[in-house]
């Protein structure tokens, strides 16, 4: 849009502010704000796609913002943008009042902009200090200066609360520990503009509150916060504006306080949306799966599932929650044939099949739901014919020669009843969508009427529409007369689906709390190992 | 048209491939000094000049029908077999084993190639198949294996050769092998054609069926493509493998055989490996790791095979040449992303190589 | 006897380090290119071509030196190719290095028959200088390996490079450019292809001979992942390969007649695959090794 750039200091449109650690109303005349940062009509298309379409985005100098919208939105995009990962097709971008246009990383971290990306971005096998330090050395005449970069961290880390051994390889500490490193990273470089991309995601809540803290602190040594979320929750507690995208546009700009969960969830959808699950009680029948003191190792050999027993029966959802990294991933592949346990037994309806193949256990009436539906749900160069029979191919085959058509059958079953876009059963697996890659995967299990339905993280990276179509499913399959397993790190999907909920902690169940009495506090107590016994 | 649309697409990579690596080729014969019209005449009169022209054309075609079939096989689990060379050599020590120290019991005569064919397949898959093995529970890439194999094997025939098989030191080959062994010549007058296309186009038959219609090719594809997703989808990973290697290695071997039974009938002595399977990469790549495309580009591989001999006589072109354009255009296939324009970003039922 | 044992040991030490050193620098060129991230199968055609190139560039000008110079120049060349087809147009690193081995033998054959017009190899050439019995490549290959565990372990581009081969996304969004990184490991990987091949045409040898790479350069990376893609180790690991290739020498000079030279022959690779299979568990490839780096723009 043509005209000169507006000037860096205007009106708020702020309506509360901070004042003794309460929100008060504004005295009648506004404070003059500084304006960090400012993006006007930014547009990217990826073909026909248009992930942001003409978005408008001002943020204050020490404010911390929220981006609010679902998977898919557009929301990474824009911030990938703004980091110099994407170059935008139409639109400006101005910097403290400036007009910039920021051609790579390199350029946005010496403009003062850093990322904390979703996925971290650090390498596994080398330190804290390393890992901080990378592509901005310390070093003298070319030679890498390790002891002052680790004094350097220290002094970081200390000035910041942000607690982290310069020592430690990144493969062995943390999550959390990880961020930290995420954030000191990008302090080391002199970021005034921190942007997080979906930093709870993670954590339990009361490391969302820790992470709070941190922010507050941030912001008060001077920084300013954008954050990346779908979650309603992180922008009530963490946020002082909202800036609601769907689809690629800008919705709207709004204070956080006085919003509820309800209004911003119809801002980011569009529409009503039922957050919760409408569901009859359950009616649990007779035991499916038995687990008895089982154990595991990971992958690298340590003990990852200790003395783990639990029932589930058919007619009732049981849910597993917990921190990642406690154990459920390894608990899983031992109920599904992909890991052995070193001890225990797995039955299920009374069969024994404790360290069988996958192959076994699928006869035996067991279906999964991947964790990871891209490297092990579906073959993405099959197509969805061929992904159709993933898991029992050999049921294709009459002697001995496989049936192309049966597979045709199967799929064209399977797109017809869970609505997957588009309908086409000679399309590779790879050109669909994320959630509909999903109902593939669900609608394949689904439809061999397993007696037990194994659900790891089923709607993750979904779009609301896709959540909602598969958590009806599963309570249909429950209302079926189905056992269903689901371990998910979304708090909030374990609240509403499921019956009974097991929280996982360093390996071991350390409660079991009836859906009605489960509340987010006590729940998250529990993951991280406070609460009764642990 | 949907499918005459892919099908143009699916050949122009190889096809453009085949014209620069033929240009590469065009441009080392001027630098050597050689007329390059003059070649091209030399090519088409080895080509399609006589009939038994062509029928050395099939000649030289047979063995990297089966070379490329055993690369493109073992690609389509991933596995990059560079070993063919071994497999072939070992088939070759085995085919002579049975042709020559078996005799089959009277009126049974026709048995004897098909024991000599078996012989060959058979070592073929165990030299291919210990690569398997240590990839599926070693996890050693089956690159280094099957090279280190291809040097172990030449050394073992070479061995073989020198201190049993043959009978004495004034001969650089071994005993032939009993004509109830051979492959029947002269299919064409005046050429060394013999029955082992047959076997070479049947073998194309049954690589497409055990790929394309049965519950083992399906597995092999699955691996190849996502190893997890086939895990997942209760495959064995490691049977799949160790199988695949097995059989591309099963394939190899009958190169090795059909060329000893068809051609010479016994195995001389070599110093280095023949390079039907570094043909063979070029084969399957050229082919599109598909049995029809090897076919069509084994044809292609074979009249430049075929017409060296004249290229260098009538052109004076070295026969380096030849290897020249092959690495050329494996070059040129593999380097997928100087052909994006022409990628579809879309849907069909289409492989690709990498 | 002590005289003949002394001899014999000596015989050994020399004809070990010998056959070290084209095993040495090619691992080493193969630890560069694999720690940015990009396998490189085409040591073995390199090197081939580096022999050719040291022997060429000698005859024409009489002076080893400038052999030692063309022979880096022309690896330099062939892993240019590798490196285009693998980093820009994300072909299949394997095949894109096989394919170079082929054209590599094609060439060299090519050239051969070009420039001295026999088959089978040149004639003599000037040959690089030995200081105290050994040949100035094999101080050359020692001393490097020094010099790249220093350059890989201490300092900011070593570090650089490794982050590449790990994760080069992560070095990606500090602002560290991967295609360059990885150039510059590839063609790195050239220069000591290169160098590998001269040592072995103008270093040991004063000739060129057809094919004389010979799976040297499979050997140098069967080595490189013994040695755990670490200098240090490929000098370890391409220490003990050399040892095996001299035994049959030593059997030889010790009076042992009766095993067949093929056996020998064998030594090498047999080892090879005997090692990969005990220890491949302990080692561990650069996590990006292999993958080509798509940048979404």
């Amino acid at each position: 849009m043509p005209g000169p750039p507006r000037p860096s200091r205007i009106l708020s449109d702020r309506t509360t502010r901070e004042k003794g650690g309460k929100r008060v109303g504004l005295r009648s005349h506004p404070l003059p704000i500084d304006m960090l940062l400012r993006l006007e009509g930014i547009t990217k298309r990826f073909g026909s796609l248009v992930a942001n379409d003409h978005i408008d985005l001002e943020i204050e100098k020490g404010e911390i913002h929220a981006l609010l919208g679902e998977n898919g939105a557009g929301k990474s995009t824009l911030m990938n943008i703004l980091y110099g990962l994407y170059t935008p097709d139409e639109g400006r971008i101005f910097w403290k009042g400036n007009e910039v246009k920021i051609r790579n990383p390199r350029h946005a971290i010496d403009l003062g902009i850093g990322m904390v990306h979703q996925h971290f971005m650090l390498v596994p096998v080398f330190t804290v200090a390393e890992n901080i330090t990378l592509g901005k050395e310390v070093a003298k005449h070319h030679i890498l200066d390790m002891q002052e970069a680790r004094r350097q961290v220290r002094e970081l880390s200390n000035r910041f609360g942000l607690e982290v051994d310069p020592d430690d390889k990144i493969e062995s500490i943390s999550v959390g520990l990880q961020q930290r490193v995420e954030i000191l990273k990008a302090l080391y470089r002199g970021a005034e503009l921190l942007i997080l991309d979906e930093p709870t995601a993670v954590l339990t809540p009361q490391e969302v509150e820790e992470l709070g803290k941190i922010m507050k602190r941030l912001v008060a040594e001077g920084h300013t916060i954008i954050i990346i979320t779908h979650k309603l929750k992180e922008v009530l507690h963490l946020a002082d504006r909202v800036t609601v995208i769907r689809r690629g546009k800008k919705i709207t700009t709004l204070p956080a306080a006085g919003q509820s969960e309800d209004d911003l969830a119809r801002l980011m959808v569009g529409r009503e949306v039922t957050l919760k699950v409408d569901k009859q009680p359950a009616q649990p029948g007779d035991v499916v799966l038995e687990v008895e003191h089982l154990h595991a190792k990971n992958d690298r050999g340590v003990p990852a599932v200790r003395d783990v027993s639990f029932k589930v029966r058919a007619g009732e959802i049981v849910g597993i929650a917990g921190v990642d990294g406690n154990g459920q991933s390894e608990l899983v592949g031992c109920l599904t044939g992909l890991r052995r346990p070193t001890a225990g037994r797995v039955r299920v309806n009374g069969q024994d099949v404790t360290g069988q193949s996958p192959r076994r256990i699928r006869d035996a009436g067991v279906g999964h739901i991947p964790e990871d539906r891209q490297r092990r749900g579906l073959v993405l160069n099959f197509t969805v014919a061929e992904n159709a029979a993933l898991g029992n191919h050999n049921a294709f085959a009459r002697w001995g020669v496989l049936s192309y058509q049966r597979m045709v059958e199967a799929a064209k079953k399977i797109i017809g009843e869970f609505d997957v876009r588009p309908p086409r059963h000679d399309y590779l697996a790879r050109s669909l969508s994320g959630g509909n890659q999903q109902k593939v995967i669900v609608g394949r299990e689904i439809l061999r009427n397993p007696k037990l339905m194994i659900a790891v993280q089923p709607t993750r990276g979904l779009d609301v529409g896709a959540i909602e179509f598969i958590h009806r499913n599963l309570v249909a399959e429950r209302d079926a007369g189905r056992a269903v397993l689901l371990v998910s790190l979304e708090l909030d999907e374990i609240m509403n689906l499921a019956d009974r909920i097991l929280v996982m902690y360093k390996g071991q169940v350390v409660a079991e709390v009836a859906a009605h009495e489960a509340t987010e506090e006590n729940l998250g107590l529990l993951m991280m190992g406070g609460g009764t016994g642990a | 048209m949907e499918w005459l649309r892919d099908g143009v697409r699916a050949v122009a990579v190889p096809v453009l491939a085949t014209l620069v690596g033929l240009l590469v080729g065009i441009v080392c014969i001027v630098i050597a000094g050689k007329d390059p019209v003059l070649a091209a005449k030399a090519f088409y009169r080895a080509v399609a000049g006589e009939p038994r022209m062509f029928g050395n054309v099939l000649v030289s075609t047979t063995p990297l029908i089966f070379t490329g079939l055993a690369v493109a096989f073992a690609y389509r689990a991933g596995l990059f077999n560079i070993g063919v060379e071994g497999q072939y050599l070992m088939a070759q020590i085995a085919t002579v084993v049975a042709g020559v120290y078996w005799t089959p019991p009277a009126g049974l005569a026709w048995l004897h190639p098909i024991v000599a064919l078996a012989a060959g397949a058979l070592a073929g898959a165990i030299w291919g198949g210990l690569v398997g093995i240590l990839k599926a529970w070693k996890g050693i890439h089956e690159v280094i294996n099957s090279i280190m194999l291809n040097w172990i094997a030449l050394f073992t025939c070479d061995w073989l050769l020198k201190y049993y098989l043959r009978p004495d030191n004034s001969r650089a080959s071994t005993y032939d092998l009993q004509p109830t062994a051979w492959l029947k010549q002269g299919l064409i007058e005046g050429s060394r054609l013999h029955t082992g296309i047959f076997v070479a186009l049947a073998t194309v038959v049954v690589v497409w069926f055990i790929l394309f219609k049965t519950p083992l090719g399906y597995e092999i594809r699955a691996v190849g493509f996502s190893s997890g997703a086939a895990e997942y989808g209760g495959i064995s990973v490691a049977r799949a493998l160790i199988l695949t290697m097995a059989i591309s290695g099963a394939i190899a071997g009958l190169a090795g055989s059909v060329q000893t039974m068809g051609l010479n009938h016994r195995f001389n002595e070599t110093s280095a490996l023949v390079g039907y399977g570094f043909d063979g990469i070029a084969v399957a790549l050229v082919g599109r790791l598909h049995p029809v495309g090897v076919v069509l580009a084994a044809l292609l591989f074979g009249a430049l095979d075929a017409s060296s001999g004249l290229m260098q006589a009538m052109a004076g072109v070295p026969k380096s040449v030849v290897s020249i354009v092959q690495a050329a255009v494996i070059f040129f296939v593999a380097a997928e992303g100087l052909w994006s324009f022409l990628q579809k970003r879309r849907t069909k039922k289409e492989v690709t190589t990498a | 006897m002590t005289v003949g044992f002394v001899t014999i040991l000596t015989t050994f030490i020399v004809a070990t380090l010998r056959a070290t050193t084209p095993l040495l620098l090619a691992a080493l060129g193969g630890v560069y290119s694999e720690r940015s991230g990009v396998v490189n199968i085409a040591l073995e055609g390199i090197m081939l071509t580096g022999a050719w190139g040291a022997a060429y560039f000698s005859y024409i000008s009489g002076n080893a030196w400038i052999g030692l110079l063309g022979a880096i120049a022309i690896g330099v060349l062939i892993a240019a190719l590798h490196a285009v087809a693998s980093i820009k147009y994300h072909a299949d690193q394997v095949v894109s290095g096989t394919a170079i081995n082929l054209l590599a033998a094609g060439f060299t054959e090519f050239m051969l028959n070009r420039v001295w017009g026999q088959a089978g190899g040149s004639p003599q050439v000037a040959s690089l200088p030995s200081i105290g019995g050994l040949n100035l490549s094999i101080y050359l290959a020692f001393g490097l390996a020094a010099v790249s565990w220093f350059v890989l372990y201490r300092t900011p581009w070593g570090l650089r490079l490794r982050a590449v081969g790990e994760h080069p996304l992560a070095a990606d969004t500090l602002g560290i450019n991967v295609y360059k990184m990885r150039y510059a490991g590839v063609l790195l990987s050239g220069v000591f292809g290169g160098l590998a091949g001269a040592s072995l045409s103008i270093g040991l040898l004063s000739r060129f001979v057809d094919g004389m790479s010979a799976g040297k350069g499979f050997i140098a990376l069967a080595a490189m992942i013994f040695g755990n893609w670490n200098p240090i180790g490929a000098v370890g690991a391409t220490l003990l390969f050399g040892a095996s290739t001299s035994l049959s020498t030593i059997f030889q000079l010790m009076g042992i007649q009766n095993i067949p030279t093929q056996f020998f022959n064998m030594i090498p690779y047999v080892l090879t695959m005997l090692i990969l299979a005990g220890f491949v568990g302990k080692s561990v490839a650069p996590a990006a090794d292999g993958v080509p780096y798509k940048k979404t723009t």
